[in-house]
Formats: C-alpha cells, structure tokens, sequence
C-alpha cells in the first residue's frame, strides 16, 4: 500500500509462482491419490466379486427375493405373528442379558486397566506398557475367536458368548476411558495425596468423579454395540435371538414366519435401545457442559 | 448470613448426602441383585457340569505341541508313520522318525525309557519303567492283555479296545489297528511338507547351501514349496486375510462415499425441507437397526456366500452409522468460514468447498479410519456367517476338533492382522490429518 508506484515487485511475483507451483503440486498429489483410491476400490470390488458364489449383477435384481417371501409369508400367517413374538421372548431377554452382563463386567475391567494404565494416574508406573498391551490384545481379538473356543469347552449357551463380549469390551473400554482419565484434573489428586489418601481412595474419591459422565456415556454406548454382537455370537452357537434366527433359517421356506418374528423383535430392540442410550448419553454430554 | 439462611443450607446439604449414601447403596445392590438373577438365569451353576475339561486339555496341549502316529494294521502287519495321521503328513515310504528302530521288531522309544515294541502275530509290548511291562494281544476283535484287576486310571482296557496314556505318549489298541502317538512341542511341517526336497534342511543351507532341486533354484523353489505346503495351505491363508480386509475395505469406504452426499440430505442447515431430512434421518437409522446380522442373511440368499456379501453387508450397515455422524457433523459446521468465503463473492458451489468442507474432511477421515480398524474384526465375524475369509478358515478349523494347532496360528494372524489394520489406520490418520491421537 506503501509502495504504490510498483504494484508488483519481484518479490512478490516470485511468492506468487511458488506458491501456484505449490498448489499445483498438491493438486497432482490430491489427484494421484484419488487415482489409486479408485483403482483399488474397482479392483478390490472386482476381486471380490469373482470370489464370490453369486455375481453381483445378478444378484442386485434378486436382492428383493428374500425379504419378499419372508414379508409374504409372514403376512399370510399374520395371526401367529404375536404368538411367535411371545415365544421368542425369552431369547431375546437372554440375548440383552448377554450384553448388559458383559458391558457390565467389560467396563470394570476397563475402568481399572484404564487407571493403571494412564500416566500420572498408575499404580505401578513401570507397568503402563505392559497394561496398554494386555488391553490392545483384549481390543484385537475378535468376540468370535474367543467364543467359539469356549464354546467348545463350556458348550452352547450364553455364558461363552458374555465372557467373550466382556473380554472385547474391557479392552475397548479401557482405551477410551484411559483417554478420559489422561485429561483429569490432577489438582485434587495432589490435595488428597497430601492428606495421607491411598491410591484406591485417591481414584474414588477425586478422578472417578470427573470421569464418571463421560465413562458412562461410552458404557452405554458399548451397550448399544454389545446387543448386536450378542445377536451375532448367538448365530454360531452362543444361545439367545441369534440361534432361533439360525434354527429358523435353516428349515427354510414354511418357517419364515419364525424368521420374521425374530427379524421384528432384533430390528425393535436395536432401535429401542439406540434411542434409550443416545437420549442419556446426550444428557449426560450436556450435564457436563452446562 | 443469618443462621436461618445457615440452616437452610445445612438441611439442603444434608438432603443431598443423603441422596448420595443412598445412590451409593442402591446402585451397587441393583447391580448385584441382577447378577443374582443371570446366575440363575444362565445357569452357571450347570456350567461346571456340562463343561468338557478335556477340550480344554486337548486344546491347550494340541495348540503348541504335534503328535506323530505310528498305525500298525493288526490285518495286514503294515506299519504307517504320518504327522498328526493326516494324510498329506505321511512318511514318504521307506523312511520313519529316527525314534523307531528295528525289523522283524518295530520298537518305538517315546522317551524317558517308555519304549513300545510292536512285536509279530499282533502283539504289542509296552514298557512302562513306573508300572512294568503291559503285553497286549490283537486276535481278530478280541484283545488279550497282562493287565490284572487293578488297572490304574491312565489305563483303560476292555477286551475290545485298550487305551494307555503316559506322559510321554498315547497307546491304543483296537482289533483292527495299534495305534502310538508320539508328542513333541512346535508346529511340525509349518514350513516344508515331506514331499518337498526341502524338508529338513535350515535356512542356511537353502540360502547359501548347495542346489537341493535340480530342477529349480534354492530360493525360488524353496518359497513355492512353502506357499503351497499341504498342509498349513499359506496361500490359501493368505488369500483368506486379503479378503477379509478387502472386505473391511470396500464396506468402510463405499459407505463413506454412499453417506456423504446423503447426510447433506440429513442436515437441518443444507436440506430445509423437513419432510426430506425427516426421511433421510429414518432411512439411516433403519439400515442401522437392521444391523449387519440381518443384512448378512438377507445378502447371503442374494449374492451366495463369499466376499461379495460380506462387503455388502457392512457397507450397508455402516451407511446408516457414517450417515447420523457425517450429518451431525453438518450441523455443527462453524458459520463463519462459510461467510468469510462468502465474503469473496464465491458461488454457493465454491462455498461448500472452500467453506464447509476443510472443516469437516478431518472428522470424517477420523472416524471412517477408526471404522476400517473396526470393520476388518467385523469382517472377521460376518466371514464366519456367510462364508468367506480368515472367519470362515477359523469357524471350520475350530469346528472340525483337532486341527488345534491350525486354530492357534490363525488366532494368532487374526490377531495380527487387526492390530496391523489398527496401526495402518492410525498412521494414516496421523499423515492425513496431521496429528496422532
């Protein structure tokens, strides 16, 4: 504004070039990776696709097939359908009580590996590494893996299925709630420290307190996941709404009705509980801000 | 204050504490009030009763040891020496462990001085050094032994079948067939099976050593071996671990790119007409509750099992879950970057990529990252459902009772393969991004 006789000076011309180079450069980079990203989804979606039994076009026009027998027939039969809701009940209790129990036992777990793990906070501060693996091999094995050799064990029935899905949780609870804990106010642990605290009175009565919202939001977030991985687990043996639904597919057409039945209790209590959980959570969310 | 007002606060504060002792009581007692009830409701108390502990010896010992079976059929005389019984682990003919010795009398020295002889017309010799010498006899279905009345419980004879089981080894004699199994620690045949020229050889000698194959070079020959080993199958492992990812991969990604344009449709600020929103909001909150299960099933009747499905199902589900984030990211898209955009005469086009968008491209990579790390153990589990990579190996592996050791190496590459993906989406965060969390 100064130098108004020369509005472009060498200077300036020059920052402008590279900084045009630079653009363009990114540009290229931007562009190069979209171009691989591409390639690998169509070649990744072409792999898939010809190992798979059906064919995708193919199978896109029958993809309607399906829910339409089922629909149909459960229409047919519409006057079971309360019945058949009445006696799949239990299973369905027994499937929410695999979840409850495990994100109950999940999140203790969690809650005290994520204590001993975070810096500042531990118990033993040598030990940190060796708790943050322990929670990353809990977190890595899949609930699948660790049902189904308990089932071979234990047998069939819901007690594999919560032990895997508590194991699961403990190691992603414990992650995220270390992730909370490291930014706890240490102010208060000092001031009880300097009172002669022990370390278990130290955590109840000064972090505990101001991690407890979010810890509970994310537990009852895992509880959301739990009931669909508890459905699931039922699937290969584990009891609950997902062996009925296994049973029920496998006599095929004649018993849709069973399916259907089963199909409206999961669909209902996912929704019911996704609405429950994201209602408190919001709350408790917003307790903390407010 | 004056002492009402102190008193007001006194009583208040008492009220609370009160409050807070009973909350203190009650919360805890809920919790184990329920726990009284799934104890009985799960039937725990059952537990011990039907659980098997010899699966769990079994698989316990099998998952880091292998056996060699030494089979004599007690019709023909012939004598078989395979790893783990299985065919592709056969002895190729002419050769056996270097733990059998002799002609006319096969002995089999298990170790610690516990030695089999397989002796003609059917008879077997088993030395036991604590117990004595255990003679058994196969006569058509009829077996004869030494054994008195007092058998101990590592023994189990009738006068059809005899099992002795030792620390060093197991024994069974059938009418048919006298069965030793010989245990050692590893994973036999992980590298080379017996077929291949290069069984026996280390590293060394097949790095630097002389040409075994004559046909091919070491290396090369050496690494085909190894990729198609009969019986741990590499690359069909391999190939089982591609897809899964793949899996996780394409449902992560094709989610992403189906939800973004849709959770514009979602957000109160870019879709003012409600009725649109409203429908969108309750589309995704419906494939969601439909869970991935559901979709799998559905999938499965459609496409067939394979990867296909599997990718499906997760992109679908995950359509709903990338869609409820991306829209409430929407909502909270900072204003004024939009308007400082604005500001410069930018066309509405010009706004949303300039305005809206470098504000929201970090949280979305976030969390469809956080998803791939999560998704590919989902893979894992929808495999097992609907037939297709390293799920589906594991479920057969675990279901077929034996193949312990192939369970194990599988959990362990399962395991790997996950915490690979997690440092993979990680770091990707972290370059993308710019900071690692």
């Amino acid at each position: 504004m100064t130098d108004a006789a020369s509005p472009h000076p060498a200077g300036v011309i020059e920052i402008q070039s590279h900084y045009m180079a630079q653009v363009q450069r990114r540009r290229l980079y931007s562009g190069l990776t979209l171009l691989i990203f591409v390639i690998l989804m169509v070649a990744g979606f072409n792999i898939a696709d010809a190992r798979n039994a059906g064919g995708f076009w193919d199978g896109v026009l029958n993809i309607g097939d399906y829910p339409a027998e089922v629909i149909s027939e459960a229409w047919e039969k519409r006057a079971d359908l309360p019945g058949l809701i009445a006696r799949f009940f239990p299973a369905l209790i027994e499937t929410i009580n695999i979840a409850a129990v495990s994100t109950i036992i999940g999140a203790s777990a969690g809650l005290i590996l994520s204590l001993l793990s975070t810096r500042g906070l531990a118990r033993w501060p040598v030990l940190i590494p060796l708790f943050r693996r322990t929670m990353d091999i809990m977190r890595a094995v899949p609930e699948i893996v660790i049902a189904l050799v308990l089932i071979f064990v234990l047998g069939g029935g819901p007690v594999p299925a919560m032990i895997a899905i508590a194991i699961h949780s403990a190691g992603a609870l414990g992650k995220m709630f270390s992730e909370v804990a490291e930014n706890a106010d240490l102010k208060s642990v000092e001031g009880l420290s300097s009172t002669g605290a022990t370390w278990l009175q130290k955590m109840w009565l000064s972090v505990l307190p101001q991690v407890a919202p979010n810890y509970l939001s994310y537990t009852l977030l895992r509880f959301e996941i739990n009931i669909r991985a508890s459905a699931i687990l039922g699937f290969v043996g584990a009891g609950g709404l997902g062996y009925e639904l296994r049973n029920a597919m496998a006599w095929g057409p004649g018993r849709f009705d069973e399916a259907a039945a089963i199909f409206i209790l999961l669909f209902g209590t996912i929704v019911l509980f996704d609405q429950i959980s994201s209602r408190y959570r919001n709350r408790l969310t917003e307790g903390q801000n407010g | 204050m004056t002492s009402a007002d102190l008193d007001l606060v006194k009583s208040n504060t008492d009220a609370l504490m009160q409050r807070k002792q009973l909350v203190a009581f009650a919360f805890p007692a809920v919790i184990l009030v329920y726990f009284i009830y799934v104890f009985f409701a799960f039937d725990i108390a059952g537990l011990a009763k039907r659980a098997n502990w010899d699966n769990a010896v079994t698989l316990a010992s099998d998952s880091w040891s292998y056996k060699v079976h030494v089979t004599r059929s007690n019709r023909t005389g012939e004598i078989e020496y395979a790893v783990e019984g299985e065919r592709k682990g056969r002895y190729p003919d002419g050769q056996r462990p270097d733990w059998v010795s002799g002609q006319d009398i096969t002995t089999i020295d298990l170790g610690s001085d516990t030695i089999v002889r397989l002796l003609s017309d059917n008879r077997t010799e088993v030395d036991v050094p604590s117990f004595g010498l255990i003679e058994a006899q196969a006569e058509g279905r009829q077996i004869t032994t030494n054994l008195g009345g007092q058998i101990p419980d590592w023994i189990s004879a009738s006068d059809r079948r005899v099992a002795i089981t030792t620390p060093e080894g197991r024994i069974t004699i059938t009418g048919s067939k006298t069965e030793v199994f010989n245990y050692f620690p590893g994973w036999e045949l992980f590298w080379f099976t017996f077929e291949s020229p290069y069984h026996g050889y280390g590293l060394g000698q097949i790095l630097f050593g002389d040409r075994i194959d004559p046909a091919r070079g070491n290396i090369q020959g050496a690494v085909y071996d190894w990729w198609n080993n009969a019986m741990w199958r590499h690359n069909e492992v391999a190939w089982a671990i591609g897809e899964t990812i793949l899996m996780a991969f394409l449902g992560t990604f094709g989610a992403a790119i189906i939800a973004l344009p849709l959770s514009f449709m979602a957000a109160k600020r870019f879709a003012p007409i409600m009725l649109v929103r409203a429908a969108t909001r309750r589309l995704f909150d419906f494939v969601r509750g439909v869970d991935a299960l559901i979709w799998t099933v559905v999938l499965a009747r459609a496409f067939g099992p394979g990867p296909l499905t599997g990718s499906l199902a997760i992109l679908i589900t995950d359509t709903g879950t990338f869609g409820k984030i991306f829209s409430e990211a929407l909502e909270n898209v900072d204003e004024k970057q939009i308007e400082g955009v604005n500001s410069t005469g930018a066309k509405p086009l010009q706004r949303y990529r300039f305005g809206v968008i470098p504000q929201l491209v970090p949280i979305l990579l976030a969390q469809i990252l956080y998803f791939l790390e999560s998704n590919t153990r989902s893979a894992t589990i929808i495999g097992a459902i609907t037939g297709g990579g390293i799920g589906l190996m594991l479920t057969q592996a675990i279901q077929t009772q034996k193949d312990w050791e192939e369970v194990a190496y599988y959990i362990i590459l399962v395991v790997v393969m996950v915490m690979f993906m997690d440092s993979v989406s990680g770091w990707l965060r972290g370059r993308l991004i710019g900071r690692k969390d």
